[in-house]
């Protein structure tokens, strides 16, 4: 039992309210991750379900008990904090053993957890070394290990791969991922990166100014964004979002979108379609081309109508030049529909097929 | 070129004048000054006032230098937590530091004073007689080191508050999450991250306490019957009051020896507890 369950979860330091009536819930041995925007309040509510910060309203359960007034330490929870936090003047043992002293644990024991924690994250020649003596991926692997070794079931993670470079940033994730799967561990993991949260995650929570904007699995964020917000967050270049009122040429546009759509039906709002989609071709919604990035794979077409972006990602390596006409179109069924206020408009077809 | 210049200048030249001082007598009217060897260090030796004063050097020092470091730190702890006017508190134990000694030790003077003083006024409320605290040989060293702490304990915190914040708080987070209390994190953690400064610290308050010599100039001057004389006071007023400057010179080699071991010890002997980068 080691679920944690948040309920109408609210911070405030005087007037700022850093989160509002938050409310998710993490299955038992399952990664979740808290996706937003810096400054959206992802490290206070990991802050507060670890107990560093008083609730101001709200209450967190893990493993169906009440902890939120309950003190850290007894709450059964480990964190990997951001910078890491291992203790400068504390060789790697040391810092790995740091909480099982604290808690007075017998040596053959410590010994043991010691040794089965070295081993899983690769730190079995370096325990001798001060963390100054560590490149940034080692460090990152004590602190995991000194959340192994206390064999708490709920482990927080505070964006623990911000500070590595790219190539150790893509290995460390999939050694985060298949340790946790491994200790059956109920994760949460704060990140900014929907990357991340797109590989890594059984269920991701996108924040937004310290709200819950959408909650799901990562394809169901990917495929049927309930708001513009959620829609431009995931995925890069991010959704394409047509404000409909900056269109004239509602038939150009209706074309593009497959052409069987009613022209009553794009009224306002907005039309939001993935890069992946877009096709170009000779007919569909006219646009100037304004930048081609090539990536290798695939190139990424900056494309221009009326003032509003449009993202095209085609496969291979395709000329274009700054200035050229073209015209873009899309299938039908990739079209998201979003209200003026930016909430999702399901299309009744769509949803019964 | 030009600080090798101001070193030789300011620094060697006199240590060197002074150890050559040193083993020359005091010329009189009937005699030249001449070479006398270690002669000055005899008489030294033999005077019960040297060993006096570097008896109650070491007393000083010893009552001095722990009591201020704890105070520092503990007043550091104190600032260091987020509490509201917290710039004007640190103001408040700064000033000690700010104001000239002379002005400190006159308003100590002003404490310390029989009868009328701040002290027995206060303690005359309670029905306790005055009582010469600076005139009595028994109260009059420790009445000084009172001050002297008092001084210091300011001087020092700002050290250690500045080192205490450079200590991320996710230190003392993480400990608090495996369940450390708040003195096992300060034992353990705090207190060794601390260490560079307590070096620093140290050496600063041992050179300063054999350094002491304008509170006694104003409070004491030494008396009474050397009960609060030190070794820099001693060598003041055996140079330009007894005009016996060979002797003074020969103090102050002694002073310079004593201080130079003194930090040399303490930069080797600590110095492998301190560095754990
Ligand atoms: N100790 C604090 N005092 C006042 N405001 C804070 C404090 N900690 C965080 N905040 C505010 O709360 C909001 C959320 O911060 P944070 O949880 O750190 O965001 P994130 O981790 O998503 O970048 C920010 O606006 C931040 O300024
Ligand atoms: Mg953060």
């Amino acid at each position: 039992m080691s679920g944690i369950d948040i309920c109408e979860l609210g911070k405030q330091w005087g007037a700022v309210v850093a989160v509002d009536r938050v409310s998710f819930r993490v299955a038992e041995g399952s990664l979740t991750v808290l996706l937003g925007p810096s400054g959206c309040g992802k490290s206070t509510i990991l802050r507060l379900i670890a107990g560093l910060e008083n609730v101001s309203s709200g209450s967190i359960s893990i493993g169906g008990n009440e902890v939120t007034h309950l003190d850290a330490a007894r709450r059964g929870v480990s964190m990997v904090f951001q910078s890491y936090a291992l203790f400068p003047h504390l060789n790697v043992r040391e810092n790995i053993l740091f909480g099982l002293k604290v808690r007075k644990i017998s040596q053959s024991e410590r010994r043991s957890r010691l040794e089965e924690a070295a081993h899983m994250v690769g730190l079995e020649d370096l325990l001798n070394r001060k963390p100054a003596q560590l490149s940034g991926g080692q460090r990152q692997r004590v602190a995991l290990a000194r959340s192994i070794v206390s064999r708490r079931r709920v482990c927080l993670m505070d964006e623990p791969l911000s500070n590595l470079d790219a190539k150790l940033r893509a290995e460390m994730r999939d050694e985060i991922r298949s340790l946790q799967k491994k200790l059956g561990l109920t994760m949460l993991y704060v990140t900014h990166d929907q990357v991340e949260a797109m590989t890594m995650a059984d269920q991701v929570v996108l924040l937004r100014k310290g709200r819950v904007e959408q909650t799901g699995r990562p394809h169901e964020l990917y495929e049927r964004p309930q708001t513009t917000f959620a829609a431009q967050f995931m995925g890069s270049p991010p959704m394409n979002l047509l404000k409909l009122d900056l269109i004239e040429d509602r038939s150009a546009l209706a074309a593009a979108c497959g052409g069987s759509l009613p022209a009553a039906r794009f009224a306002d709002g907005y039309v939001g379609v993935r890069p992946e989609h877009v096709r170009v071709g000779q007919s569909g919604l006219p646009v100037r081309v304004s930048a081609t990035d090539y990536l290798g794979a695939e190139t990424v077409l900056r494309m221009v109508h009326g003032g509003q972006t449009v993202f095209g990602k085609i496969d291979g390596h395709r000329r274009y030049n700054p200035g050229e006409q073209l015209h873009v179109s899309w299938p039908e069924e990739a079209v998201h529909r979003f209200g003026a206020d930016g909430i999702r408009i399901e299309d009744p077809q769509r949803v019964s097929s | 070129m030009p600080a090798a210049i101001l070193l030789i200048a300011f620094t060697h030249y006199p240590t060197v004048a002074t150890v050559i001082d040193s083993l020359f007598s005091k010329a009189t009217a009937i005699r030249p000054s001449r070479f006398v060897g270690v002669l000055n260090y005899q008489r030294m030796l033999d005077d019960p006032i040297f060993w006096k004063v570097l008896a109650n050097n070491a007393w000083f020092a010893l009552g001095t230098i722990p009591t201020s470091i704890a105070l520092a730190i503990l007043m550091a702890l104190f600032v260091n937590r987020s509490i509201p006017g917290r710039s004007l508190v640190r103001m408040a134990y700064f000033t000690p530091t700010v104001l000239p000694m002379i002005a400190v030790a006159n308003i100590w003077l002003f404490f310390y004073t029989p009868d009328i003083g701040l002290i027995d006024q206060i303690a005359s409320w309670f029905g306790f007689s005055g009582h010469n605290w600076l005139g009595d040989p028994t109260t009059v060293l420790p009445a000084i080191m009172v001050m002297t702490i008092w001084k210091e304990a300011g001087f020092f915190m700002i050290f250690y508050l500045a080192a205490m914040q450079n200590i991320p708080p996710e230190l003392e987070e993480a400990s608090q999450l495996e369940g450390a209390t708040r003195w096992y994190y300060f034992r353990r953690v705090m207190f060794p991250l601390l260490m560079p400064t307590t070096l620093f610290v140290l050496v600063n308050a041992v050179l300063n306490s054999f350094k002491l010599v304008d509170h006694l100039f104003v409070l004491t001057k030494g008396g009474p019957d050397n009960a609060s004389n030190l070794l820099l006071y001693y060598i003041f007023e055996t140079a330009f009051s007894y005009f016996e400057t060979h002797f003074a010179a020969a103090l102050t080699v002694v002073l310079l020896i004593l201080l130079s071991v003194m930090a040399l010890l303490q930069f080797f002997v600590l110095d492998k507890r301190v560095h754990y980068r």
